[in-house]
């Protein structure tokens, strides 16, 4: 049986240095979310953790969500965790194919069986198993398969988590979600259309450092990140309890930067941290851009009423209460952009 | 431009997060000189407006030293224009940001040698001694 290295030894064989390796920590620290005071616990951690085994499956998906942490950039210290799992099966980015890529599959499943991490990006289709196959095999009987001897999955981004675009009406797939049909095994899922590369690399680092997954809210997200709705994080904020309002793509209040309520936002009702790790390198996220929030870690955004249309106009249940809130501006504002994070709470207590 | 620049807004959009942080400061510095108690503030957790964090900056300022450490891409630690008030960024290899804190102490714990590199270090110094050096080959070679 092949020896696994620690993370320590493979940084060390690198030639990192151990002020590398701090500074490496420091990041690890903040992209868990964690205060810096744990940076020492984790440097111990990860001296001893041991790269595990991750299975990639790609089921009815655009590849947006490998594109999204493939291309975040490379080498990052980010990077290096990804570089530190063991990623033995991935069928877009592996050279091997048809045969040879499902014994690599099936290997990896063997020498690591209960240990391995199985990531699963795209929807599975449950009308008709020939929608969707890899090397003639349903993406339902693979994934089942895989699963099997797994020590989680984690499912990558809103198709995976919730059944994404192929789930949206009328699902002409019967598309579900992992947690749809995996019900033995802990599910993380870290929706997004696509999901922040860094939350993607923050579960895997969660894994890799203390060996368990994180906390989740009553949607299997990790409350680190979706324990936030991108309203509660929003620098627009604001002028949302001042009740100023973008009317138009190109008013006044669009050019003053004001709240993107009533164009749609839907920042209010989604839990994401966009407004703080932000984008490409933490450049921006949308609503900076001046685009509203389309929603797109939630469940079923995709039939959410129309992604310009305010939530007091669409058909997702908690709008009235934030509509009178857009209307009577700072103390309606206040109470109702309270209701959901309670909604929140609540579930993850129950949960 | 690329997006490595960073993006000034034209418009600013102040969300007030500069001056409770300013105090937040202030009691770090409390703390460091009463019990000798350092603070570190990760600026990734903070929701900074556009515009916010280079007002942070700049109100902090540049104090008498600023130490540039090159291990896995760039880092600046810079003292700030408050003695014990520390600006640390780490950058990647590929120029990016991927860490940004304030350090209230009297020095950042990653401008200290550290013990596993100051062996490594003796090791190859050490090395050097038993490895004939070039001058000894030349000599061996006449």
């Amino acid at each position: 049986m092949k020896t696994i290295p620690t993370l320590g030894e493979i940084l060390q064989a690198q030639g990192v240095s151990r002020r590398g390796f701090m500074k490496y920590c420091a990041a690890t620290a903040s992209l868990l979310a964690l205060p810096p005071a744990m940076v020492p616990r984790i440097a111990q951690a990860l001296e001893q953790a041991r790269r595990p085994s991750v299975i990639w499956l790609s089921f009815q998906e655009c590849t947006g969500c490998t594109e999204s942490l493939t291309r975040s950039s490379s080498p990052t210290l980010e990077g290096l965790i990804f570089d530190s799992i063991s990623l033995d099966y991935h069928h877009t980015l592996q050279a091997a194919s048809g045969d040879a890529a499902e014994a690599a599959r099936h290997a990896a499943m063997q020498e690591n069986m209960g240990k391995y991490l199985v990531l699963v990006d795209g929807s599975i289709p449950m009308a008709n198993p020939g929608y969707s196959t890899i090397a003639g095999i349903s993406n339902y009987d693979m994934l089942m398969e895989t699963v099997e001897g797994a020590a989680a999955v984690v499912a990558i981004g809103s198709c995976a988590a919730f059944g994404g675009i192929p789930g949206a009406n009328p699902n002409p797939t019967g598309a579900v979600s992992v947690s749809d049909l995996v019900k033995d095994k802990a599910v993380v899922n870290v929706p997004g259309c696509p999901p922040i590369p860094m939350v993607i690399t923050a579960v895997l680092a969660q894994f890799l450092t203390f060996g368990q997954l994180p906390d989740l809210d009553v949607h299997g997200r990790p409350v680190a990140f979706f324990g936030q709705t991108i309203h509660d994080r929003c620098y627009r904020r604001p002028f949302y309890e001042q009740g100023k309002f973008a009317e138009t793509f190109d008013d006044e209040g669009a050019r003053k930067g004001w709240c993107l309520y009533k164009l749609g936002c839907k920042g209010p009702i989604t839990y994401n941290a966009c407004a703080t790790v932000k984008w490409n390198a933490g450049t921006s996220f949308p609503i900076e851009s001046g685009h509203p929030c389309l929603g797109c870690s939630e469940p079923g955004f995709w039939d959410k009423g129309g992604f310009y249309n305010p939530i007091s106009t669409a058909d997702i249940g908690s709008g009235a209460g934030l509509a009178g809130a857009a209307v009577a501006g700072v103390a309606l504002g206040a109470a109702a952009a309270t209701l959901s994070r309670k909604r929140q709470q609540k579930t993850i207590k129950e949960g | 431009m690329s997006l490595k620049d960073p993006i000034r807004s034209p418009i600013p959009f102040s969300r007030g997060n500069v001056r409770p942080l300013l105090n937040e400061i202030i009691h770090a510095l409390d703390r460091l000189l009463s019990d000798d108690e350092p603070t570190v503030i990760d600026l990734a957790s903070l929701p900074f407006a556009p515009g916010e964090l280079e007002e942070l900056e700049q109100t902090l300022g540049s104090g008498e030293l600023t130490a540039e450490l090159d291990a896995l891409g760039k880092s600046v630690i810079r003292e700030t224009g408050y003695p014990g008030v520390w600006w640390v960024e780490h950058r990647n290899t590929g120029g990016e940001v991927v860490g940004r804190y304030i350090e209230i102490t009297r020095s950042p714990e990653i401008l200290m040698s550290q013990d596993a590199d100051i062996g490594a270090g003796r090791a190859r110094l050490n090395d050097s001694f038993e490895s004939p050096g070039p001058e000894l080959k030349e000599e061996a070679g006449k």
